[in-house]
């Protein structure tokens, strides 16, 4: 385990803290952005340019961005009297800690027979983009189809419904 | 620990973070934010096992990792749509208020 594995890792850890935790939800959002940030640089750290740079392009351009306009166009920044954690928070709490004792346990009693290739595979995009117009045409065209229909359903969803009355 | 099993531990951390805000949290935009969390931890998953099990040339665990991006592009685009349509319709983000069905 590299030194590099393991301030990625912290990097990541401490982002998603601090978007679960923190009381302004602008700051989430930039908190949040920080934890893709560091997930997209263990992708590159993992020889997986594609998905690395995929991940910084729609992640932290698109969704990062979608987030911070869907809380300036509801007032979201706004902490509430109440408190940010809703009445059933320590439910979600012991369940949130119980998933991870789970998956913790699993991974440590697994860790002797996991795989481990040790050479880097040398993938280039060339072979990515055979790949993507060869064996996986069929889920290209389909992810083709979902994300023109998110828009579109996403555009609906969100249209003003006065002016849909008028 | 070998490399992959460190990979795992921290995709199952940051899962488990991303389930907490998701469960805990007041405001819906935040609980969206803890969902994006989880998908991107199993992302990490596909990648890592795509990394170090055997055959990478194939590309399938890095395909099925950058489908998974796609398909959660189109669910943050549709879920934050409905937060804003539901903010014009109650004026709140706050989910403990949302307790009708009925509008």
């Amino acid at each position: 385990m590299s030194a590099v594995f393991w301030i990625l890792a912290a990097l990541t850890v401490f982002g998603g803290l601090a978007a679960v935790t923190l009381k302004n939800t602008v700051h989430c959002a930039l908190a949040v952005t920080v934890a893709f940030a560091g997930l997209a640089l263990l992708f590159l750290q993992l020889d997986a340019q594609f998905a690395g740079f995929a991940q910084i392009l729609i992640y932290i351009g698109a969704v990062a961005i979608l987030v911070v306009f869907a809380i300036l166009l509801t007032r979201g920044s706004e902490t509430p009297k109440e408190g940010i954690f809703s009445r059933s928070w320590f439910a979600g709490m012991t369940i949130a800690a119980g998933v991870f004792a789970v998956l913790g346990w699993a991974v440590i009693q697994s860790s002797q027979v996991l795989p481990h290739q040790a050479e880097a595979p040398s993938v280039t995009v060339n072979q990515i983009g055979n790949a993507l117009l060869g064996r996986y045409v069929l889920p290209l065209e389909i992810v083709a189809l979902l994300l023109t229909a998110a828009l579109v359903g996403a555009v609906i969803v969100a249209m003003n419904e006065k002016e849909e009355s008028q | 620990m070998t490399p992959l099993g460190g990979y795992l531990l921290v995709a199952a951390l940051v899962f488990a973070i991303g389930l907490a805000g998701a469960l805990t949290r007041r405001n819906a935009i935040l609980v969206l934010i803890g969902i994006e969390l989880m998908l991107n931890a199993a992302n990490l998953n596909l990648i890592a096992f795509w990394r170090y099990g055997p055959h990478p040339e194939l590309l399938t665990g890095m395909m099925f990792a950058v489908f998974s991006i796609a398909v959660a592009a189109a669910e943050a685009a549709v879920g934050l749509g409905l937060v804003i349509s539901i903010y014009r319709h109650a004026h709140t983000t706050d989910l403990d208020e949302m307790n009708r069905m009925k509008g």
